[in-house]
């Protein structure tokens, strides 16, 4: 492959987010007609590097070449006329217009300068074709289409954009199986057409099918480029793991299997993304979700906080049935619960409001006097919590978004404690925050399930699964695959549940 | 072509179900006032109808534009009243001299649409504040013209535009109609009317998709100008005589959202059409006529406007039903 130029390529790329870097001298390249698989832990820098590949976001250094020329891809639309083209995880779809509109969205076919409706359905109708969804009428909105239609509508709309370059970002989480294989046959046809293919996917066996080549990730740095078959399995893993523990966790107290069961989840399902699970949570204990990004683990913790409609199965608290139909109900169970979410800024927190505001507003009945809210008794709740948590805050009347991303959350944890939650539901709550603050929030949940909380802990941090929790279930593609606990904890088999290769599979 | 015309008709009542029944409202409300009306439907009753409703639905069009982006636009009303002023001083003399005047009109109106979008593209501002200042800033240049009601429009233009033709047909409609063929329809099938509809949907994946994001803004709040200027000389002509009123202009850009609503349009952007807005206004001016020939006090008209109103946005309120994750309630 030395003897020809690459059609893509990256030059000592580097891109920092804040003081954070996502990608460090990154050097990539990309061929006509060759398949290459991006591999790498979650935040590992692939997103950041598909995004600037094509066109979504600026390199913080370095440069980007097409066929040998630089170039600077100022939006995507630049990065497509150049024929790198992305089908992006988080669908760039328009739900309120037609397939036939979304497939031709940028050069529909014109008749007298105004768009043909007749032509675009009817192009609408082979790019259909093409990708085997017939079933799909070109004049359906996107919106009334199920997510792993949509999915094919996006590779459609891909290849109408005629790619020189494809690149596919966990194109296939969503398909059934019957789709795959149309992808992957569309993907071949690409390749022998002489299109250039990236492709991200977390599944090994998806790789081993279709790459030529493979290239390893982690924190931000390429590690290795190979071609298919001269690294084993278990030394791909390796490489994506590599990296050494540096956090110190607090001590795991003794395993005790006669503590009662906080929480007792039996079959629970919800569409695709929460399939036939089942566990127990017993108090004192704090368990994990592990599994790689997006495998069910949110709509989980958001199913047991009663936000998901017409979840199937059943839960009980503290050995009493509940249903959940929201968030107040949850905090009323038998024992109360506490959802502390994956976006702070969104659904943790009043941004604008104060600190004081925010620490209260789920705790309020609590606080309530003869008239109305009882500010000492107010005052005294927040200044535990601030002692507690070691919030560093101006004032207790600073807006909450004057505040660093650390004792934001803290914030957020703040506002739960407050509410004495008996079952603590964790999501993703050390996402983008420092490390002293991340060791803070390790000590405080021990602390919580020592005190006898239940404690349910999702994260995309391997390691900090590892350190914290005492079990942790891995799940994939909305089961559970796998629980691990004791001295089978370890980030080996982690990856490999998480990644769906372990034991079971690798004897078949 | 498997499927072929039927299913293709199945999916146009569908996207088209909003706008279906507001027309449906509107036939059946007309109905009841024509066939109340002590002199039934003569040309004079629909002319007189049809030059009051169809000032709100221009009005009503142009903020369709902005709402379809996701936006909205508070100064359509106070163009509206603007370029009746600016008409009322403009559109004057011979006949050349005044079809001069609209041209001119037209163009101010547009220029005033323009520079909402380009505060919004470029200045980056909520477009409900932008064109809560700026409309206040077109009414205080109405006030400037006309300090106090009057001027002297061209009539020949007037009368010809109010009137009917042949005897029968409301010239307004017909003038309606002309701006659906002549603006609306191409726009629609324009790349940037498209572009409008992606923007409204979902602007950040019409930005990844390569959708020109910031044209299709800029082209919707122009129109809009536009549009509420053609609204403006349709109020000239029916007057023949311009007047800066503060109760106008607000009347006219609450009513106009409202007539977007009842037409099917979407305030959350991505799905409506103009079309609807012209049945909505419809729907909003007989409301009126019905109230008088019922003998009904006139005081009672916001009272079943509201009513009207809360009917219309509880039809689009049954999508809740489907929610699974309730997070999405909220988005």
């Amino acid at each position: 492959m030395t003897d020809r130029n690459p059609y893509l390529e990256l030059k000592r790329i580097s891109k920092r987010y804040g003081g954070i870097a996502a990608l460090s001298e990154v050097d990539f390249s990309v061929y006509a007609g060759e398949i290459q698989a991006v591999l790498g832990e979650n935040g590992a820098g692939k997103s950041t590097l598909i995004k600037i590949a094509s066109g979504v976001t600026d390199p913080t250094e370095g440069e980007v070449l097409i066929e040998g020329r630089p170039v600077r891809f100022r939006n995507p639309t630049e990065a497509m006329r150049a024929g790198v083209v992305c089908v992006f995880q988080e669908l760039s779809l328009l739900p309120e217009l037609t397939v036939a509109d979304n497939l031709s969205i940028v050069d529909p076919p014109k008749w007298g300068g105004m768009i043909d409706a007749g032509a675009q359905r009817d192009r609408a109708r082979a790019l259909l074709k093409r990708v085997g969804c017939e079933d799909v009428h070109p004049l359906e909105l996107v919106r009334d289409l199920p997510l792993s239609r949509r999915q094919m509508v996006e590779i459609a709309k891909a290849l109408g954009r005629d790619p020189r370059i494809l690149i596919l970002d966990e194109a296939t989480s969503a398909l059934t199986a019957d789709d795959v294989e149309r992808v992957y046959a569309i993907i071949r046809e690409l390749k022998a057409s002489g299109v250039g293919i990236l492709y991200v996917s977390h599944r090994m066996r998806e790789i081993e099918a279709l790459a030529d080549t493979a290239t390893v990730f982690r924190n931000g740095r390429r590690i290795e480029t190979f071609r298919k078959g001269d690294r084993s399995v278990d030394a791909i893993i390796e490489m994506m793991i590599g990296r050494e523990v540096t956090h110190q966790y607090p001590d795991k107290p003794a395993p005790r299997p006669d503590a009662p069961v906080a929480l007792k989840a039996a079959n629970l399902s919800w569409g695709r993304e929460i399939q036939d699970v089942s566990f127990d949570l017993k108090r004192g204990e704090i368990v994990g979700l592990g599994g790689l990004d997006g495998q069910g683990q949110r709509e989980l913790l958001l199913g047991l906080f009663g936000v998901l409609k017409g979840v199937s199965g059943s839960i009980a608290v503290d050995g009493k049935p509940i249903a959940l139909n929201g968030p107040r109900k949850a905090m009323r169970a038998p024992l109360p619960m506490a959802l502390i979410p994956e976006d702070r800024k969104t659904e943790g927190l009043m941004l604008p409001m104060s600190v004081r505001d925010n620490m209260t507003l789920a705790a309020l009945p609590r606080l309530l006097g003869r008239f109305g809210i009882d500010s000492d008794k107010e005052n005294a709740a927040v200044n535990g919590m601030l002692e507690r948590l070691r919030v560093k805050t101006p004032d207790l009347d600073a807006p909450v978004s004057a505040l660093s991303g650390g004792n934001q959350q803290k914030v957020v944890l703040a506002k739960w404690l407050m509410t004495a939650p008996g079952i603590i539901l964790l999501n993703d709550p050390t996402r983008g925050i420092d490390v002293g603050t991340k060791q803070e929030i390790y000590r405080l949940m021990r602390e919580l399930a020592n005190q006898g909380a239940a404690i349910l802990f999702y994260s995309t941090d391997y390691a900090e699964l590892i350190g914290c929790c005492d079990r942790v279930l891995v799940i994939y593609d909305g089961r559970i695959r796998r629980e691990l606990a004791g001295e089978a904890l370890n980030e080996r088999n982690l990856l490999q549940s998480a990644l769906n290769i372990d034991g079971a599979e690798k004897a078949a | 072509m498997s499927g072929g015309t039927m299913s293709n008709g199945r999916y146009w009542i569908a996207h088209n179900a909003g706008v279906l029944t507001a027309v449906v409202l509107f036939a059946v409300m007309f109905t009841l006032y024509v066939s109340n009306h002590s002199a039934g439907l003569t040309p004079a009753v629909a002319t007189t109808a049809a030059n009051k409703a169809v000032l709100l639905a221009l009005v009503a069009m142009a903020q369709t534009l902005p709402v379809l982006t996701r936006g909205l636009d508070l100064s359509v009303g106070m163009v509206f009243v603007m370029t009746n002023c600016i008409a009322s001083a403009i559109v004057v003399g011979s006949v050349g001299e005044g079809l001069l005047g609209v041209v001119a009109v037209l163009a101010i109106g547009a220029l005033a649409g323009f520079v909402n979008g380009a505060i919004v593209v470029w200045g980056r501002l909520q477009p409900i504040i932008t064109t809560l200042a700026t409309g206040a800033v077109y009414y205080g240049i109405a006030l400037f013209i006309r300090p106090s009601p009057g001027g002297d429009v061209q009539s020949d233009i007037a009368d010809l535009l109010t009137g009917q033709l042949f005897g029968t047909v409301p010239a307004a409609l017909v003038v309606l109609l002309g701006v659906v063929l002549v603006i609306w329809i191409p726009y629609r099938r324009s790349v940037l009317g498209r572009a409008a509809y992606a923007v409204g949907s979902n602007e950040q994946a019409a930005y990844m998709s390569g959708v020109p994001v910031q044209r299709a803004k800029l082209l919707a709040y122009t129109l809009a100008g536009l549009l509420a200027a053609v609204g403006g000389l349709m109020l000239t002509f029916n007057t023949y005589s311009g007047e800066a009123s503060a109760p106008i202009a607000g009347a006219y850009t609450l009513n106009s959202i409202a007539a977007v609503v009842i037409g099917g349009t979407s305030l959350f952007g991505g799905w409506g059409s103009a079309i609807g807005s012209i049945f909505g206004a419809f729907v909003l001016r007989t409301i009126e006529d019905l109230l008088f020939v019922f003998d009904l006090p006139p005081l009672w008209q916001p009272l079943f406007q509201g009513v009207v109103l809360l009917v219309a946005v509880s039809l689009g309120a049954f999508r809740i039903l489907r929610v699974r994750n309730r997070l999405e309630l909220f988005t």
